[in-house]
Parts: C-alpha cells; structure tokens; sequence
C-alpha cells in the first residue's frame, strides 16, 4: 500500500505564522506533504488546524513564513488559486446544493456549454460519471444531491475535487457524520486515491482512525508545531499526550457506584416506523448506555421520552409517577434533562450570553412576580462556570465565541441548574477536543456518585464500553441485549447491533 | 455594563448620530430649540414610539407585524364610536380591549397554524383596514366631548400628555424586557427557538404575548390619536407600520431576531421624527422628505451589518 510513496514533497509549509487580533493562530508551523501519502493534522481546538487548512485553501493570508508546491514558492492569492494550483478542501459542512443534481453540483459554475448559453448535459452526465467511476460510486449522476445520505453526498465533495484534477485533498473532519460502513467506505476510497498519486491531508478527532488510515501525524497544540511522526511507530497514547501537553492519567476515568432505586421507567414505547416495544429501567447513579448503529432508533428513542417528539404508545415513569402528556414541558418539571447532539441548533442560543444559556432552565425558579433575581442568576452562572471549569473571560461572553468543549459544558450547565433526577446526553463528546473530553467523562462519574441516572448514546464504541455500568444494544427499532460493563466488548455489541439473529 | 461597555453599544451609535443630527438641525434654523418646536416634535413621535415597544418586541422574537397601523385605525374608530355611546372610561377601555383582543388573535394564528408572521399580520392589516371602512361607510367619526381632547392635547408641568405615557410605555417596556423572565424569553426564542424550547420554554406562550403587547399598543395610540384629531377616522395611520418598523430597524434591532432594545427603538423612532420637522423647517418638499426618510433607514441598516461584520472580524 505504500509503496507508491515516494520521498519528494509535493507541498511544503516552512515556519508558517498568523495572527489575528490577540491571538497568534500559527507560530513558526511546519507542516509537509508527499506525493501519494495520506497526512493527518491533529490537535485539540484551537490548536490551529482550521487556520492552517484555510491557508492552503486561500480562504486566510499568511503573514510569514514560505509555502512550496513542487519545491517552487507559491502564494495563494484566493480559493479560486489554490484550486488552479491543484489543492481542494472538503469541509466538515458540504458546499452542496440539495435541489441540484449530483453532475451539477460537480460542475457547478463551470458545465460544458453548447454554443455558450446551453448547458450540454449529455456532456456533463458523462463527465460526471466518469469521476463518480473513480471513486467506486454507483448512483446516477442525475440524482437529486438532497436525496443522498450524508456519506454519498461526501462522495460527491470527494469526486468534485478529483475534478479539478487536484492532487492535493484536505478533508476536514471527514468520517464526523458517518457511521462504521460508511467509513470503511471512505478509508476504501481514500487509499485508492493515494495508489493514483493524490496526497491527502486528513483532519480527525478520532485518533484510533487516524492511526488507521495514515501514513504521518503532525501535532499541532496551541498553534505551535509539536512534532510529526510515522503512524506506525506511535499509539494513541502518544499522540494524545502531544496534543495536551500533558500525560492524561486515564482517559477514562470510571467510579463504581452503587446503584440506587429505579428513577426512570419505560414500558412498551412505540413510534410507527421509528422505534418499537422499548422497555428499560433506570436507577439512580448509573450510567446507561445506548449502543447501535447510526439509524439505530435510540436518538428516537431519547427524543420521545423526553418528549420532543411524542410517541405513539407506552409510558414513561419518572420516579414512579406516569408522564402524562408525553411533552417536554412537563418531563423538565419532573426534573429530566436532555444534551442534544446538535448542540449549536437544539443546545444553545449562540447570540447569548453564557449566563443567559445557563440559566434558561433556571428562570421558573429564580424570579419574584416574574422579576428575575438577577443576585442568583449572576450567581448560578459563575458557580458552574467554575464547577465545570468553562473556561470564559466572564459570563457575560457571548456563546459563539467559545470553543465547542466549553459551549457543551454550557449545555450540560444549564441542565445541571434544575437539579435533574435523569439526564440524557446524546453524544456529549462529539467535535470536541480530547482534554474537554476527559473533563465530561469525570463529570458524568460525578453527577453518577450523587446519585443522578444517566442515558449516554455516543458515536464512539469506546466511550461507551468504559463509562457505562450497562449497555443497552438496539437495532432496526427494538433493544436486541443488554451487557453489564464487565461483560460487554466492542465484538458482543458489534454483533447485537449490526447481524439479524 | 460599564462605561466602555455603553460606548461600545449599539443604541449609543445610534444615539451619536441622533446628537448630530439635533446640532446641525439647530444651527441650520434657530427655531428648531424653541420650546414650541421640540415639545410638537416629541408629541408627533410618541404614536410612532409607542407602537414601536411592541414592534421591538415582535421582531425581537424574529417576527413582524404589519397589522398594527390598520389596527390603530380600527380602534381609532372604535374608540370614537364607544365614547358617544358608552361614556368616556367605558368607551376607552372597551376599544383598548378589542385592539388587544386583535393582537391576541395574530399571535394565536401565527402559532397554532404555524403560519409565517408576514402573511398573517399582512390579512390583518387588510381585515382591520377593510372593518374600520365597513363600520363607519368611509366617513369620519365626529362630536366626541371635550374633555377628550386632554388626552392628547393637555400639559402636565409643561409636558404633553403623549409624552408622558410615551415615556411610562418605555420605562414598563424597558424593565421588561430587561428584568423579567419574559423579557428573557423574548430574547432567547428570537436568538434560537428550538432550543428556547428544548429548554423547556413555552415558545408559543411567548409569541401570542409579543403580538397581543403589539396589538394592546396600536390601540393605546389609535385612542391618543383619536383624541389629538377630536374625531374617529377609518384612515387613521395608513402606513405607520412602515415606520414602526423603520424606526425599530434604526434602532439597531436586528430583523433575524434575538438583538435589540427599546432604547434603540426610542432613538430611532426620534431620528426619524426629528428628520421630518428638520427637513420642514429646512423647506424641503414633503416628497422629498419620503426619499430622504427611506435613505436613513437603509444606511442604519447598512451600517449596523457594516458593525457586526466587523466586530466578527475583531473576535475571530
């Protein structure tokens, strides 16, 4: 697989520097990249990966330092130029539009023309499926961009770049929104890629799947270059305390605590065609986890017994006492709390401050005749601020402005605020960086050992097998097993989530 | 807030600018300093002023309300109408109730038919206009008493009576949107609804309430505006919401929701006012003060995402 390697850089970056007001972005970066290989460029947020990856897009300017492609200097004057030069980017959100076709959006902004007004579609149909060939990909280039699950419509970012004849594709958190085939899929895609001589540089908070699927990591930790080093001399481990800085002593930390009474009940739960006969108990200061393949049911599953979307039939107890209207509204006053997955559409109100995201939940109890006791309000937020170490210059920051670990303690705060009996977190982790990760596995330890029930779904396997008591397994709608923690391994819930029978 | 906190402020952008505009008004004609002149001024802008702490309101929960100078004209009739019949007090308070009772029912149709605020408020505007018509045949409402005229017309130390609810609407409009839990609300469902409601708010509960304010305010100005004219008429403030709306745009509350103020709003609805008695003392033709009024209000606009593009650049 490597041997189509070779030993001559195709692009190097050399004491590479930005700044941006108050912040020095990149400092002194190297970073360098060989014809075939496939590089992946880690660090935790706001190491400066994103500015470094807009740099080779032309999107940013660098201030100092020298870029090379084919050992000549370039300097990207705009993204238009790094494309003529033969660099393209898939960013995490696609540049796709749904109402177009999967050859229009390849050829957008430049398809074959008949005499300059037409578009030739012929042309453009077999074009299209020509790049769609390379890649292994079997769909009609006339194909609607909007019916296309997420890894196709990644597929099509990919074979677009391979019609600029790029020979360089920086993928930017590429495997984030798919699920375990699909990116096989990808990696399949990616090493073909590399056998006909496209470097890839490869961004990923994952570290296993970094080591998996390149040939070099290069560590960059607060806009500093750390150090680059062959993926088959290191381990994660390796890699991880590069990133932090720091040896992380467990990863996963884990307290067994001792279970207490049953605080949450569902019996029979149904939603036609979403989820089906769901029955689970949950006791105090335990931690549950929900594993499953992506379409699985059990973000369904969440969402109806916290109530966002009502489901059909069945019941839900909290602490014995039935759940009338199935809404959120009243699941909130019977003290459960939900992280949501998308923690910038359903989690925060961005333009705000964080002690108004903090204490959203909290209002119906810190107010006089609807006047808000601001003493309290101020109060609360600096409280878990600290508690959860929310790293801001104050609370009266606004969210947007901080980093993605920081924003989903915010989240998990103001659920924290009402005091929950239950609190449901629909992959608490995701997109965030590894030392933020830590601190939420300790976190869910804490809130366990006073006694809170936790529900934990999470894209990664692992997360799930170290910080869960017990571990539901659900497939196509229904729970298929359940496995203690002792018990469970990544094989066992492979098997209950992904084979019939 | 602190100091640096207000000079960095939207609403003090503004409110320089409305500073410059009364110094090169009052240099341009020594008139426009007279008593006489400011305190007209102000008794003009109070209708629009009013109107627009409701308006901040609507738009800061990211919606619109086109309705509310077709409701000020209902209710302006109604108002009318009730005084002859009913007496002073009742006839008052009954045609506040219905201008209420109108905003009510926008809020409860642009939430329980999930219909966009533009549309709804839009028939509104057209059912509201249409009724005031129908029920007085296009003819103005006349011979209401005297003392009526107090509303609008009377002084207390030397203040008008408009401005002084203007300022008690934005004092009560103030606190609440700042102090309150509703306020917060309002807020936190303009800058994202979804999770407002993930939050376990009652976002439609919210909503009603900013149109039935809206509704309850068009029709608080609709009855000062009855008793400044000493008649109902079904015309009556045709195309206020247009300048509702510019004067709550030129106070900086941005049209997506979820940023503004009533401060900004008061300037605004000042800017705007104090422009139109300039630009008549200046001697400028009435035509032209339409060009130049919808001018100011897309260079507000233009410089408020002007502001924001750039204070993003500063933060990235």
């Amino acid at each position: 697989m490597k041997k189509k390697t070779t030993d001559k850089y195709i692009l190097e970056m050399e004491n590479v520097s930005k700044t941006f007001p108050g912040v020095k972005a990149l400092n002194k970066v190297n970073f360098n990249l060989k014809a075939g290989e496939v590089h992946a460029l880690v660090g935790e947020n706001g190491a400066g990966k994103s500015t470094l990856l807009k740099i080779l897009a032309g999107a940013y300017k660098k201030d100092t330092g020298v870029i090379k492609l084919d050992g000549s200097k370039v300097e990207m004057t705009d993204p238009k130029h790094a494309l003529d030069l033969g660099i393209s980017v898939i960013y995490q959100e696609f540049n796709l539009i749904p109402n177009l076709s999967i050859a229009e959006n390849i050829f957008i902004g430049r398809a074959p023309r008949k005499q300059k007004a037409f578009v030739d579609f012929p042309e453009l149909y077999n074009k299209s499926e020509f790049f769609l060939k390379k890649i292994g990909m079997k769909r009609d280039p006339k194909t609607l961009v909007g019916r296309l699950s997420v890894a196709e419509q990644q597929m099509v970012e990919i074979a677009k770049s391979l019609s600029f004849f790029s020979k360089i594709i920086i993928m930017d958190e590429p495997t984030s929104a798919l699920n375990g085939s699909e990116k096989k899929t990808l990696f399949r895609i990616i090493r073909e890629l590399k056998n006909k001589g496209v470097s890839i540089i490869f961004i990923s908070h994952i570290i296993e799947e970094v080591l998996e699927i390149s040939d070099r990591v290069t560590v960059l930790r607060d806009g500093n270059y750390v150090g680059t080093l062959n993926a088959t001399d290191t381990n994660p481990r390796e890699i991880v305390q590069m990133m932090v800085g720091r040896e992380l002593k467990d990863f996963y930390p884990k307290i067994e605590v001792k279970r207490g009474e049953v605080v949450l009940e569902v019996k029979n739960l149904t939603k036609k065609s979403k989820y089906e006969d769901i029955s689970f108990q949950l006791h105090a200061g335990e931690v549950l986890g929900f594993a499953g393949l992506v379409g699985c049911g059990r973000v369904q599953v969440m969402r109806g017994i916290f109530g966002i979307e009502t489901p059909d039939r069945g019941e839900v107890l909290i602490k014995g006492k039935k759940v009338k209207t199935k809404t959120l509204l009243e699941t909130i006053k019977m003290k459960m709390g939900f992280v949501p997955e998308d923690r910038r559409e359903e989690g925060l109100i961005l333009s705000r401050s964080v002690k108004d995201n903090i204490n959203i939940t909290k209002l119906p109890e810190i107010n006089s005749h609807g006047f808000v006791k601001q003493k309290e309000e101020e109060n609360i937020a600096n409280d878990y601020c600290k508690r959860l170490n929310i790293r801001t210059p104050n609370n009266k920051q606004i969210v947007q402005n901080l980093s993605g670990g920081n924003q989903q303690k915010i989240v998990i705060a103001k659920w924290l605020a009402i005091n929950p009996k239950i609190l449901i977190l629909d992959d608490p982790t995701r997109g965030i960086d590894v030392g933020a990760k830590n601190e939420i596995y300790s976190l869910i330890n804490n809130l366990a050992k006073e006694k809170m029930g936790i529900i934990l779904i999470s894209s990664e396997l692992p997360e799930i097998l170290n910080i869960s008591d017990r571990i539901l397994i659900m497939r196509e709608g229904k729970i298929t097993g359940e496995l203690k923690r002792k018990e469970a391994t990544q094989e066992k819930i492979m098997r209950l989530a992904a084979l019939r029978n | 807030m602190d100091f640096k906190d207000i000079l960095k402020s939207t609403e003090f952008g503004i409110f320089i600018a409305f500073l410059a505009l009364c110094i090169i008004l009052s240099f341009a004609n020594p008139n426009f300093l007279s008593y006489y002149n400011i305190s007209t001024v102000m008794k003009q802008v109070s209708f629009i002023a009013i109107m627009s702490v409701g308006m901040t309101m609507v738009i800061l929960t990211a919606g619109i309300d086109l309705s509310v100078g077709a409701v000020l004209g209902l209710v302006n009739v109604l108002a009318a109408l009730f005084i002859n019949k009913f007496g002073l007090a009742p006839g008052i308070s009954t045609a506040l109730l219905c201008g209420t009772f109108l905003g009510f029912l926008n809020g409860i149709i642009i939430v329980k038919w999930d219909l966009p605020p533009f549309i709804v408020t839009l028939g509104m505007m057209n059912i509201a206009r249409g009724l005031a018509l129908v029920i007085t045949k296009g003819w103005p409402v006349t011979g209401l008493p005297e003392c009526f005229g107090c509303l609008a017309e009377g002084r207390l130390i030397g203040i008008p009576v408009p401005v002084i609810i203007m300022a008690i609407i934005y004092i009560l409009g103030y606190l609440f949107l700042s102090r309150t839990i509703w306020g917060r609300y309002i807020y936190a469902s303009g800058g994202n609804e979804k999770a407002t409601w993930l939050s376990g708010v009652n976002v439609n509960k919210i909503k009603v309430l900013v149109y039935t304010i809206t509704g309850f305010l068009s029709g608080l100005a609709g009855i000062m505006l009855a008793s400044r004219l000493s008649q109902g008429s079904p015309i009556t403030g045709t195309g206020y919401e247009l300048s509702v709306i510019g004067a709550v745009v030129i106070g900086g509350t941005d049209l997506m929701g979820g940023k503004g103020s009533v401060l900004g709003s008061l300037i605004g609805a000042s800017i705007m006012g104090v422009l139109a008695n300039g630009l008549v003392l200046l001697g400028v033709s009435a035509f032209w003060q339409q060009v130049i009024l919808g001018l100011v209000i897309i260079i507000a606009v233009a410089g408020g995402s002007m502001r924001r593009k750039l204070s993003m650049k500063g933060e990235k």
